[in-house]
């Protein structure tokens, strides 16, 4: 086995300095009959053996590489530049855990606080933390959080919020039968959510853009959870948006829930990726999560360490703000390359890029008979309501070739208002040849 | 700050006080500043098209004002982000004995298998007929550990570890809710991880604990004067975080079970017994499982995991949204609908890369080297344990699993901490081993050396234990040289009260080059 270190020779003389015959005496507290059973799985293989094996599933896939592509809703293809991948997988990133020992792990933890510095600046808020596992549970800590703070007990969960999002905010809330309030579905993206806010609410989450593509304006909605006493989460699915859109933080949002996938992290069938998550100054010591922080060494020299750990499982235990241990360091660490590289120039480059060719197409599409595009106000991402339903038109559009978007149908189903709608996602990976594929594909399938 | 990025005055004032160059610098150990204190403006690290002409359609939300974001080039990025990565300890550089972490070497097929074209870039929404090798990877993943574990279900979605207690809790509610039975305490013992009772609390549980005997196991007589009516659920870890199986953990079961409630397996400390025992043999109902540990998917410096949970048929039918089932026409997901599940637990489908990579684990290994992989790690910490027995004090009388737990008395009365022996290892070149955990011995040191060292690595670091302890035990100017280690580092000991009394989380405008500390600076 290539993987071990241990020769036959070696264990003998293991065993002898441990003063025991076999390996199976070192198992001897294993009630009987529970050691050593036979499982039915094959034995080791070599590495061409189990590349062989996964070139065989890989090609089972239709991969995004090969046909035009137009798939969004939460995850989103973007161009990844090769430093990322190359710098991510040096051993002393991707072999080393988390950063207990400051003195040796001031690579991970730099580059921790230059994350939270990032995700500060583009989500136009005060700290943030190092990580979550990914946007929606990043969305459920948040309301959590809410109900610290507040010390309130009620979310309002915006009809426009990703059902994922959704989803995993009602799980997590169900636990402690916590009351939250989900508005009805906002295709039209015009709800007034400040009626349902009250003065039992902790908090109001809600997606800009959100799941059908629409880009609103929050001030109002921030100013009615003020008034109310609540907070105002935002969530942001598509983190590029932030490189032209006018930030959460400056809409008043308190706590902004983000995943950082579009950033440096590749699709991977939907994980892993990494949630950001990040606040006011003065709820710092209410976050979940592991938070880097500056100070110096005994030679007064700049250095960092993991802070504020009163917060965290592993000195708070049942106290503690979250469970979370593990996050997305890796994740994390390919965000800040990648946002590195891009710098400010970059970032905005790159989301005009997206805006502008998302416009292209909804305008193609516009043009279309019995299309329709649903948001006024979009970024790289809209619902378009065809004539018949979405589904099955996705499917058509895979016999020719062309992955053509994520029905409504898949995220709400058995929402028959819903059944005719597709969301569209541009990004800057999309060619114009791409567009008029699925163009001219949809005029022949609808 | 100059325009190459350099820091210099006035960390390099105090830098070179420190070290006795001019740049702060020692050799290959290179002092890095922030990107923020190195970039400008109109330079960038990638090159982009003009973006096309349309009319925006932004709704007047256009962002007003910079980001602040730092222009690098890419040479500038690489240089960065290289030596920040030299700064590190690392596996791949080291033994890293960090005990209940389960550092193993982590293979580089797995990487590069999960980057294939049609694994690594497949969207988790596509429609199920362009993504079947996808469900069959999940789906062939899912075997294996049902195999592994002697379980009849597993839930693939949770996150890490800790998501996947969570998982399990939830199940052991919904199941509980579903008869009716309201119950609202977790038994635990003292020597849990932390995840387990903040985990519990999320689940709006009260965490009970249960003592240890003497042998550092569980406490039968204390554990059924504890079970009633209100007890939900038990958390276990077995391997527990001693390091010791818990030989009457059928009998947990039975107790556990014979009061209404269910067993909850930790299982961080599988590595020890892949393989080699069947968790479902032990009654138990559901266990999570770190992929990150056991199944070798890199642990990058905090994540991302993987924490699968195997569960038992009194369970199975609650498991989270989605999951993998076979269809007519092939593998197809159940996203949602009218079943018993309790819901979603994070967007899309689980943590596909870290499945790939387990599994290349799994094939690579195959039965006989996952056994292989569960004696090695126990003959190995059993040998550093017999190896040190006589200097160092183990806690309890061995075997052990997969790790050796010592404790501090044989510092006793030398003005030798833990704390002040793990830091002197890493000045002999090794990470600490797991230092203050578990709670339950004073001064606890958690070895775990893993089935991927060799015997010459084991003895080697064997032997600088040994003449660290004999140091320790010496006294005299010995007391000195732990007190200030690690003194050949990037950094010495760091000011962590200071950090927490007013942190700083971020770097800020205006902060360049700022005195740190002006004492120092002065």
């Amino acid at each position: 086995m290539r993987y071990l270190g241990l020769t036959e020779a070696d264990r003998r003389d293991m065993l002898e300095t441990i003063g025991v015959s076999s390996i199976d005496a070192l198992f001897k507290d294993v009630p009987a009959g529970a050691l050593n059973p036979r499982l039915d799985l094959p034995p080791h293989q070599g590495e061409l053996e189990v590349e062989r094996a996964f070139a065989a599933m890989a090609k089972k896939n239709v991969s995004p590489m090969d046909v035009p592509f137009f798939l969004g809703a939460g995850a989103y293809r973007h161009h990844i530049p090769a430093a990322v991948d190359h710098l991510i997988q040096r051993s002393e990133f991707l072999t080393s855990y988390t950063p207990y020992q400051p003195e040796i792990s001031q690579g991970t933890l730099q580059y921790l606080f230059e994350f939270q510095t990032q995700v500060s600046m583009i989500t136009g808020m005060e700290v943030a933390n190092a990580s979550m596992y990914d946007g929606a549970t990043s969305a459920a800590e948040a309301v959590l959080m809410a109900q610290r703070i507040t010390k309130r007990s009620k979310a309002v969960l915006s009809g426009g919020l990703h059902p994922h999002y959704r989803d995993t905010v009602a799980t997590l809330m169900d636990q402690t039968d916590q009351p939250h309030v989900a508005a009805p579905v906002d295709l039209a993206g015009n709800e007034d959510l400040s009626t349902l806010i009250d003065d039992q609410t902790a908090c109001v989450v809600v997606q800009n853009p959100n799941v059908f593509g629409h880009l609103r304006d929050l001030t109002s909605l921030a100013k009615a959870c003020q008034a109310k006493g609540a907070l105002l989460v935002v969530a942001v699915t598509e983190i590029t948006s932030l490189g032209l859109i006018t930030p959460p933080g400056a809409m008043g949002a308190d706590i902004v829930v983000a995943e950082g996938q579009s950033i440096g992290v590749p699709l991977s069938f939907g994980g892993p990726y990494v949630g950001l998550f990040a606040t006011r100054e003065k709820y710092v010591r209410q976050m979940p999560g592991r938070l880097c922080g500056e100070t110096v060494d005994q030679e007064g020299r700049r250095g960092f360490v993991l802070t504020l750990s009163a917060r965290e499982q592993h000195i708070r235990r049942e106290k503690a703000t979250s469970n979370i241990c593990t996050n997305s360091g890796l994740c994390a660490l390919a965000f800040t390359i990648h946002m590195s590289l891009l710098g400010e120039a970059g970032l905005t480059r790159l989301a005009e890029i997206n805006h502008g060719k998302a416009v292209q197409l909804a305008e193609k599409l516009a043009e279309m008979k019995g299309v329709a595009v649903v948001p006024q106000a979009f970024y790289n991402e809209f619902a378009i309501t065809l004539p018949k339903p979405a589904a099955g038109v996705v499917e058509k559009l895979v016999e020719k070739k062309i992955l053509g978007g994520v029905p409504a149908s898949r995220l709400f189903p058995g929402d028959k208002s819903l059944e005719n709608v597709l969301l569209i996602a541009v990004t800057e990976t999309n060619t114009e040849g791409d567009m008029d594929k699925l163009v001219a594909a949809l005029k022949e399938v609808l | 700050m100059n325009r190459q990025g350099r820091p210099t005055t006035p960390h390099a004032a105090a830098n070179s006080a420190a070290t006795g160059t001019l740049t702060g610098n020692r050799g290959l150990q290179m002092e890095e500043a922030l990107l923020f204190e190195m970039g400008q403006d109109g330079r960038t690290g990638v090159d982009l098209p003009d973006a096309p002409k349309v009319k925006d359609r932004l709704g007047g939300l256009r962002r007003a004002g910079k980001i602040g974001l730092p222009g690098l080039s890419e040479p500038q990025v690489i240089r960065h982000f290289v030596r920040l990565s030299q700064k590190n300890y690392s596996i791949d550089a080291g033994l890293y004995p960090l005990g209940s972490c389960t550092m193993k070497h982590n293979p580089r097929l797995n990487e590069k298998m999960a980057r294939l074209p049609g694994l690594g870039d497949v969207h988790p929404l596509q429609p199920v007929s362009t993504v079947q090798g996808a469900l069959q990877v999940i789906d062939t993943l899912a075997g294996w550990l049902k195999t592994l574990t002697g379980m009849p279900a597993v839930a693939m979605s949770p996150a890490a570890g800790a998501h996947g207690e969570l998982c399990g809790l939830m199940a052991i509610r919904a199941a509980l809710k579903a008869r009716g039975d309201v119950r609202k305490r977790i038994l635990a013992p003292e020597s849990a991880h932390g995840t387990n009772p903040a985990t519990a609390a999320l689940c709006g549980y009260t965490v009970d604990p249960i003592p240890a005997t003497a042998d550092g196991r569980v406490d039968l007589e204390a554990l059924q004067a504890k079970l009633g009516p209100d007890v939900a659920a038990i958390m276990l870890t077995n391997p527990n975080t001693c390091g010791l199986f818990e030989r009457d953990i059928k009998k947990v079961a039975d107790m556990v079970h014979a009061a209404g409630a269910f067993f909850y397996c930790d299982g961080a400390n599988f590595n020890a017994i892949v393989g080699k025992v069947r968790p479902g043999d032990l009654g138990i109902d559901c266990m999570h499982i770190n992929l990150h540990k056991t199944f070798s998917t890199p642990h990058g410096g905090g994540g991302p995991g993987s924490g699968p949970v195997v569960l038992s048929d009194s369970l199975k039918d609650f498991v989270p949204v989605p999951y993998v089932v076979h269809g007519k026409d092939g593998l197809t997901l159940v996203e949602s609908g009218d079943t018993k599940s309790f819901g979603r637990m994070k967007s899309f489908h689980g943590q596909m890369g870290m499945f790939i990579r387990a599994l290349a684990y799994m094939m690579s290994h195959g039965a006989d080297g996952l056994k292989r992989v569960a004696e090695d790690s126990v003959l190995s910490a059993n040998y550093v344990l017999a190896s040190l027995k006589d200097i160092m004090s183990p806690s309890f009388e061995g075997p052990c699993m997969h790790e050796a737990l010592f404790d501090d008395r044989f510092l006793k009365d030398t003005g030798v901490t833990t704390l002040d022996f793990a830091k002197a290892m890493i000045d002999e070149g090794y990470h600490p081993m797991t230092v203050y955990f578990p709670l339950v011995v004073h001064g606890a040191m958690l070895i775990e050396p893993t089935e991927s060292e060799s015997k010459d690595s084991v003895d080697t670091f064997v032997n600088t234990l040994r003449g660290l302890a004999e140091k320790a035990i010496a006294g005299g100017e010995n007391v000195a040289m732990f007190q200030a280690a690690p003194q050949l580092t990037p950094r010495r000991r760091l000011d962590e009260t200071r950090a927490a009394r007013s942190p700083v989380l971020r770097w800020k405008p205006g902060s360049n080059g700022a005195p740190i500390d002006k004492a120092a600076a002065e």
